[in-house]
C-alpha cells in the first residue's frame, strides 16, 4: 500500500459574515449569518514512499486544509485519509511521532534563546536518547551549515539562517514523512538555494517523502518529480510539471532583435503563425506553437522580410505558465 | 509521569532565561505588578481604619484571607500563563504546532510561559499574610502552617482549571473570554474578604460551583477556631485543599473535549 | 485638527469595538459583578459602625456604580499605537505631516476613552437606575446635579486624556515609560477613588487626596451625582479640573518638544 492514500476526503468549514459600514456592524451584534465553505469536495490520491510531490493551487483552494487533515490536527466530515498505515486524527501521537512540519512563516524556536535550546527542548518532547540525537544534530548541523548558528538567539538570525535552523528543528525524530508550507518565502537567493539543495538531498538519501506547498515555481521546478494541483477543493491537474504545463504551454517563445524600426501593425501583417506579444524598442516578441509552424520555418520567415540582429527561442515563464493554467482551469 | 515533570521544567527554565534577558525592564514588571496588586490591600486598611472592623472580623484576620487568595491566584497566573494566553495561539494558528508534537496538549500549553513577573503579587500577598498572622499573636503548629500551605497550592489549582476552562472557550469564541475574568479576578476580589459576609445565590456560587471558599474560608476556620456561620465542620476543612485539584482535574476533561473539537472544526 | 477627521476617528473605534459584541457584553457583566462585590463589601463595612459617615451607604453604592460605568474613561493606558510609534523611533516621520502633534494625539485620546465609554456606561445608568432594588440603585440626582455631573464628567475627561498623552510622551524615555506605564494603573485607581470611595479615607488625608490631579478623574463627578457636593459648588471643583489639565498639556508639550528633539539628534 502507498504511504499515503486519500480518498474522496471532503471538508466544509462554516465562516461568519462581516459586512462593511457602520450599519452593518450594529446589525452584527444582533445577528450574524454564516456561509458554509467547502473546502475540500472530494480529494483523492496516493503518494509512495520516497516521493516529493508539490502540492500547488492560488490561496484558499484547499491546500493547507488537506496538509492539517494529513498531518492529524484536522478531521474531515467524510473521506477516507491513511498516513503510514494509521488514521492520523485517530492516533495523533504515534501518527506525529514520525512526521515533520516547516510552516515557512511561523517559527518554532524560542526566539530570545540560542537555537540549540531550542534544539535541546525537541530532544525531550520526543524522547530522544541521547545518542540518537547526538547523530541526528550532528548530521542536520553538517549539511545545513549550522555550526556558528547554534549558539545565537534566534532574534538575531537571518531570515535565511533562520529558516535553516527550522528545517533542522523539524528533522531532529528524524520523520519519515516532511510537510513543508512555503519553506522558501521571503528569502533571499542564496538560502533559496541552499533549502532547495538540502531538500532534495534529504529525499535521495535518507528517502524522506516531501510534500512541498509553495508558490515559488523555481522550487517546484527544481524538487517536484510530480505535482498536484487543487482548486475549489478539487484536484484538477496532477503528473509531471512538464506535461501538465504542456497543454497551457504549448507555445514557445520567439524573441528577435530586429534592425530599424516598425510598428506592430506592420510586424503583425507581415509574420502570420505566431502572434506578436510585446514590442520593445527593436525587441519584438512572438509566441507560437511549434505543433503548428516549425521554429526554422518561423525564422525563415521573418528573416526573409526584416533585418535580423540576433534572435533567442525560450520556454515561456513558468509563473506565467502557472496563472493562465489556473485560468484554464478555472481557479 | 516524571518524564513529564522533566520536560516541564526544562519549558519552566527556558521560560525563565527568556524573561531574564532584559533584566531592568523585568524589574519594572515585578515593581508594577506588587504595586497594582499592593494597592488592594490599601483599599481594605483605609475602609478598616474608617469603620473599625468588617463585620465580626479585625483587618488582622482579613489580611489572611487576604493573602492566601493574593498568594494562589499568584501561582496560577504564572504556571498557567499558557493557558490565559492561549486565545492568541489559536487565533494566529500556532496551536497546531502544539498539535504537531507528540505530548499532552496541557503539558505543552503550560509550557508555553511561566510567567514570573507574577512574583510581585506572591510577594505582597506574603507580607500581609505574614503580618497578619504576626498581628494576631497566635501560635501556629505545624500541622496547620501544612494546611495553610497545601490551601495555597489548592488554590492555585484551582484557579488554574478556570484558565484552562477560559482556553477551552476560545477554541469556541475569543469574544467572550472577558466573562472568566468574572471568576478569576472577580474571585480574588471575592474572596480577600471572608465569604461570610456575602448574601445568598452569590455566596453559593463561589463556595459550590467555583469553589473558592477553599482556598482560604474553610481552612481559616479551623485555624481561627472560628464557628462557622455556613455550619461546615471543622474536619471538612482540612479536606478543602483537595477541592482545587478535584476542581484542576475536572477542569482538563472540559479541555480534552475542547481539543476534540478544535480537531473538528479547525477552530 | 479638523472635525472630519476627528469624527473619523471615532467611527473607527466604533466599528471595532462592534465587531466584539460578546465582548461588550461580557466586559458589562464583569463590571456589574465587581460592582456588586465592592456594594456587599461596603454593606458589611457600613454594617459595623454606627457612627455618621462622611458619604451614607447610599450615596456609596451610587459612587462605586459612576466608577463603574465610567471606567473605560481612566487613563491607565497609552494609545498603543502612538506608544509602539514612538518606541520605535518612527515618530521622527510624524514630524512630516502639516499638524499639531500634541492636539492630534489628544484627539485621539479622546476618541480612545469616549467610544468604549459611551458603550458600556449606557447600559449600567439603564440598569443602576430603573432596575435594580433602591438599595443597591443609583439613585435620580436633582437637576442642579445632574448640570454639575455633566460638567464635571467633561473635565474629567479633559484631565484624562491630557493624562494620557503624558503616558504616551513618556515612551520617549524608553526605560522610565515603561515604569510609568506600569505604575500608573496602581496610582489611578486608589486616587481617583476607583478603589475605594475618597471620601471614606481616614480624614487626614482628604486635603491631600484633593489637591492631587487624580480625583478630577472619579470623585468629583461621582460625588455631584450622588448629591454629596451640593451643585453650587461645581464652579470650584471644575476650575480644579480645568487648572490641572492646563498644567498637565503644558507640560505635557515641553516633554513632547524635549522627547522629538532626543529622536532627531539621535536620527531615530
Amino acid at each position: 500500500m502507498a504511504q499515503i492514500v486519500v480518498q474522496d476526503l471532503r471538508k466544509a468549514f462554516k465562516v461568519a459574515k462581516r459586512e462593511a459600514g457602520l450599519w452593518n456592524a450594529f446589525r452584527g451584534l444582533v445577528k450574524r449569518e454564516y456561509t458554509h465553505v467547502q473546502a475540500l469536495d472530494g480529494v483523492s490520491f496516493e503518494i509512495e514512499e520516497g516521493e516529493l510531490v508539490g502540492y500547488l493551487g492560488p490561496n484558499g483552494a484547499g491546500k493547507s486544509t488537506t496538509i492539517k487533515i494529513l498531518s492529524g490536527i484536522l478531521l474531515p466530515d467524510e473521506g477516507i485519509c491513511q498516513v503510514m498505515g494509521r488514521i492520523p486524527w485517530q492516533e495523533r501521537i504515534d501518527h506525529v511521532r514520525e512526521i515533520g512540519v516547516v510552516f515557512g512563516q511561523r517559527s518554532q524556536l524560542w526566539w530570545d534563546l540560542p537555537v540549540i535550546d531550542s534544539f535541546e527542548l525537541l530532544r525531550d518532547i520526543y524522547r530522544l536518547s541521547s545518542a540518537d540525537y547526538r547523530k541526528t544534530l550532528e548530521k542536520v548541523v553538517d549539511t545545513l551549515e549550522l555550526t556558528d548558528l547554534l549558539e545565537v538567539p534566534v532574534r538575531q538570525l537571518s531570515l535565511g539562517q533562520r529558516m535553516r535552523c527550522e528545517l533542522a528543528a523539524s528533522l531532529l525524530h528524524n520523520p519519515k514523512l516532511l510537510f513543508l508550507d512555503e519553506p522558501t518565502i521571503g528569502l533571499d537567493a542564496v538560502s533559496k538555494l541552499v533549502v532547495r539543495d538540502f531538500v532534495k538531498t534529504l529525499n535521495e538519501e535518507q528517502g524522506t517523502t516531501v510534500i512541498l506547498t509553495t508558490h515559488d515555481m523555481d522550487d517546484i521546478e527544481a524538487l517536484c518529480s510530480r505535482v498536484m494541483i487543487i482548486g475549489r477543493g478539487k484536484i484538477l491537474a496532477r503528473g509531471k510539471l512538464k506535461d501538465i504545463t504542456r497543454e497551457v504551454a504549448r507555445e514557445r517563445r520567439l524573441v528577435v532583435e530586429l534592425d530599424g524600426d516598425y510598428s506592430k501593425e506592420y510586424i503583425r501583417s507581415q509574420v502570420p503563425g505566431a502572434e506578436l506579444v510585446k514590442l520593445e524598442g527593436k525587441q519584438a516578441h512572438f509566441d507560437f506553437d511549434p505543433a503548428r509552424i516549425s521554429p526554422p520555418e518561423l525564422i525563415a520567415n521573418i528573416s526573409a522580410r526584416f533585418q535580423v540582429r540576433d534572435l533567442l527561442i525560450e520556454n515561456q515563464p513558468i509563473d506565467e505558465v502557472i496563472s493562465r493554467l489556473y485560468g484554464e482551469l478555472h481557479i | 509521569m516524571r518524564d513529564g515533570i522533566r520536560l516541564y521544567l526544562r519549558y519552566v527554565s527556558m521560560s525563565l532565561r527568556s524573561q531574564l534577558q532584559y533584566p531592568a525592564s523585568f524589574l519594572m514588571l515585578v515593581v508594577g505588578n506588587l504595586a497594582i496588586t499592593g494597592i488592594e490591600f490599601l483599599t481594605i486598611w483605609a475602609l478598616f481604619s474608617r469603620f473599625g472592623s468588617l463585620g465580626e472580623w479585625s483587618l488582622p484576620e482579613v489580611a489572611l484571607f487576604y493573602g492566601m487568595v493574593h498568594m494562589a491566584f499568584a501561582i496560577s497566573e504564572a504556571a498557567a500563563r499558557g493557558f490565559d494566553i492561549l486565545h492568541r495561539q489559536v487565533r494566529s494558528g500556532d496551536f497546531d504546532r502544539i498539535l504537531l508534537r507528540p505530548r499532552s496538549t496541557a503539558l505543552q500549553v503550560m509550557g508555553l510561559e511561566f510567567q514570573l513577573l507574577r512574583v510581585g503579587r506572591f510577594a505582597q500577598g506574603l507580607v500581609v499574610l505574614r503580618w497578619g498572622l504576626t498581628s494576631l499573636k497566635m501560635s501556629i503548629t505545624f500541622a496547620e502552617l501544612l494546611l495553610i500551605v497545601a490551601a495555597i497550592i489548592g488554590g492555585g489549582l484551582l484557579f488554574s482549571g478556570l484558565f484552562v476552562l477560559q482556553a477551552t472557550l476560545s477554541f469556541w469564541s475569543v469574544d467572550s473570554l472577558e466573562v472568566v475574568n468574572l471568576t478569576t479576578y472577580g474571585g480574588v476580589e471575592t474572596a480577600q474578604a471572608p465569604i461570610s459576609i456575602y448574601r445568598g445565590y452569590f455566596r453559593s456560587f463561589f463556595t459550590w460551583v467555583i469553589p473558592l471558599a477553599t482556598i482560604n474560608y474553610f481552612p481559616l476556620m479551623a485555624i481561627l477556631d472560628h464557628a462557622d456561620p455556613l455550619g461546615i465542620p471543622h474536619w471538612l476543612s482540612w479536606l478543602s485543599p483537595l477541592a482545587g485539584l478535584v476542581f484542576f482535574v475536572l477542569c482538563l476533561q472540559v479541555w480534552n473535549f475542547g481539543v476534540r473539537h478544535y480537531h473538528s472544526t479547525g477552530s | 485638527m479638523n472635525r472630519r477627521a476627528y469624527q473619523a476617528i471615532m467611527r473607527l473605534r466604533f466599528m471595532l469595538l462592534m465587531q466584539y459584541r460578546i465582548a461588550a457584553l461580557a466586559g458589562i457583566t464583569t463590571q456589574f459583578m465587581f460592582g456588586f462585590v465592592k456594594i456587599m463589601v461596603l454593606e458589611a463595612f457600613y454594617l459595623s459602625t454606627t457612627q455618621p459617615q462622611p458619604l451614607t451607604f447610599q450615596q456609596a453604592v451610587g459612587y462605586v456604580w459612576l466608577g463603574q460605568a465610567m471606567l473605560r474613561l481612566l487613563p491607565w493606558d497609552g494609545d498603543g499605537e502612538i506608544q509602539a510609534l514612538v518606541r520605535s523611533g518612527n515618530v521622527a516621520y510624524e514630524l512630516c505631516r502639516p499638524l499639531d502633534l500634541y492636539s492630534h494625539w489628544y484627539a485621539r485620546a479622546i476618541a480612545l476613552r469616549v467610544a468604549p465609554t459611551l458603550l458600556r456606561a449606557v447600559p449600567v445608568f439603564l440598569v443602576t437606575l430603573f432596575v435594580l432594588p433602591p438599595k443597591y440603585a443609583l439613585s435620580i440626582p436633582t437637576a442642579g446635579g445632574w448640570a454639575a455631573w455633566i460638567l464635571s464628567t467633561l473635565g474629567a475627561i479633559a484631565l484624562g486624556c491630557a493624562i494620557t498623552n503624558l503616558i504616551n510622551i513618556s515612551m520617549f524615555w524608553t526605560i522610565s515609560g515603561e515604569g510609568i506605564s506600569r505604575l500608573i494603573p496602581a496610582v489611578v485607581i486608589i486616587l481617583s477613588g476607583m478603589g475605594v470611595p475618597l471620601p471614606l479615607f481616614p480624614d487626614w488625608s482628604q486635603r491631600l487626596l484633593e489637591l492631587l490631579p487624580f480625583a478630577g478623574l472619579v470623585d468629583t463627578p461621582a460625588r455631584f451625582f450622588t448629591g454629596q457636593l451640593s451643585p453650587t459648588m461645581i464652579w470650584v471643583f471644575l476650575a480644579r479640573q480645568l487648572v490641572w489639565t492646563a498644567i498637565l498639556i503644558i507640560w505635557g508639550r515641553r516633554l513632547l518638544a524635549r522627547g522629538l528633539r532626543r529622536v532627531v539628534v539621535q536620527g531615530g
